[in-house]
């Protein structure tokens, strides 16, 4: 046994350094799980004279999806989204933040709008209250609008069938 | 010659361009206080930066937001509030001890006390082993040794 225990823990350590390789430091724990969604009022893209607040979703699961049309991530997302939006299973709501060249509007005209919303955050001071990092981030928000998961980075077919349909099949119950 | 001349004068204003960049704060006393306290929370996205220090648009625009709430008069402790309800405890350099960073600050000392552990394991077996007694002969082998080997 003693002989063989810098063996053991050279193994232990090896795994804790593999598992470590693996984890991804982007995805930060979000503060806001279980909590209710930060309350905001903004301009929609698609209509300026319109606004979208979180309260308007009350009693429906919905997704928030923070994007912006200066990042490459979230054209790769584009088409996941709009696949997911013609599913009909759940409403997106789009953050459109910090677009300073105001490009959301062609871009959503051109490859199509997933979105039932998107609401305009041009200073990303709503952003922040989500406490967002970088785009794509999305938010699952149950009917009682608590944020019940936040999914870092673009959604592909993975995180679509092994992270949000169980959780929103479970909150459509 | 008029060229050159016009050059060098040019050069002169250099400074001055390489200083623009630079927003200048109204208030230095905030900025200092700012700057401070930034500098040990995390920026969210070059993670092993500073938020004082980071070029990223989002620190920038978190150090916007720390101005403003410390021209309203907010504390430092306000303030660290207002990023770890959004980021949480990741932004801060210095987590707080809790639950969840009990191993983290505990663990060291618990290497330290294991270590020690073993240092006093091994050195009270060592004082248990019985001293061997040597031999004019062996002396005499390990004498021929050292000298063949010189």
């Amino acid at each position: 046994m003693k002989r063989w225990l810098p063996l053991i823990l050279f193994a232990l350590l090896s795994v804790v350094l593999y598992v470590g390789l693996h984890l991804n430091p982007r995805e930060v724990p979000s503060p806001f799980i279980g909590k209710p969604t930060p309350a905001f009022t903004l301009p929609t893209v698609e209509h300026p004279d319109k606004t979208f607040s979180p309260a308007q979703m009350q009693g429906k699961v919905w997704l928030l999806n923070v994007w912006a049309p200066w990042c490459v991530a979230c054209r790769q997302e584009h088409e996941s989204l709009l696949q997911i939006a013609q599913m009909g299973l759940v409403p997106i709501v789009g953050l459109n933040w910090k677009d300073k060249a105001r490009e959301a509007t062609t871009l959503l005209a051109q490859s199509g709008d997933p979105y039932l919303a998107c609401a305009e955050d041009l200073s990303g001071r709503v952003g922040i209250d989500y406490g967002v990092t970088g785009t794509p981030e999305t938010y699952v928000i149950d009917r009682l609008g608590i944020v019940r998961m936040k999914h870092i980075g673009p959604i592909d077919a993975d995180a679509w069938e092994k992270k949000f349909m169980p959780l929103i099949k479970e909150l459509n119950r | 010659m008029r060229s050159l001349l016009l050059v060098l004068l040019l050069a002169c204003f250099l400074p001055v361009l390489a200083d623009e960049a630079k927003p200048l704060a109204d208030d230095p006393v905030i900025e200092q206080r700012m700057v401070d306290l930034a500098s040990d929370l995390r920026c969210l996205v070059c993670q092993n930066e500073s938020l004082a220090g980071s070029h990223a648009e989002l620190a920038e625009d978190l150090r916007r937001e720390i101005r403003s709430l410390m021209k309203q008069g907010k504390s430092d402790k306000d303030v660290i509030s207002y990023l770890t309800t959004r980021y949480g405890d990741f932004v801060l350099y210095l987590p707080p001890f809790k639950p969840v960073t009990y191993l983290l600050w505990l663990g060291p000392l618990i290497f330290l006390g294991i270590g020690l552990g073993v240092w006093y394991a091994t050195l009270k077996k060592r004082r248990a082993m019985p001293e061997q007694p040597v031999d004019g002969t062996q002396i005499a082998a390990a004498a021929k040794l050292l000298d063949e080997n010189l």
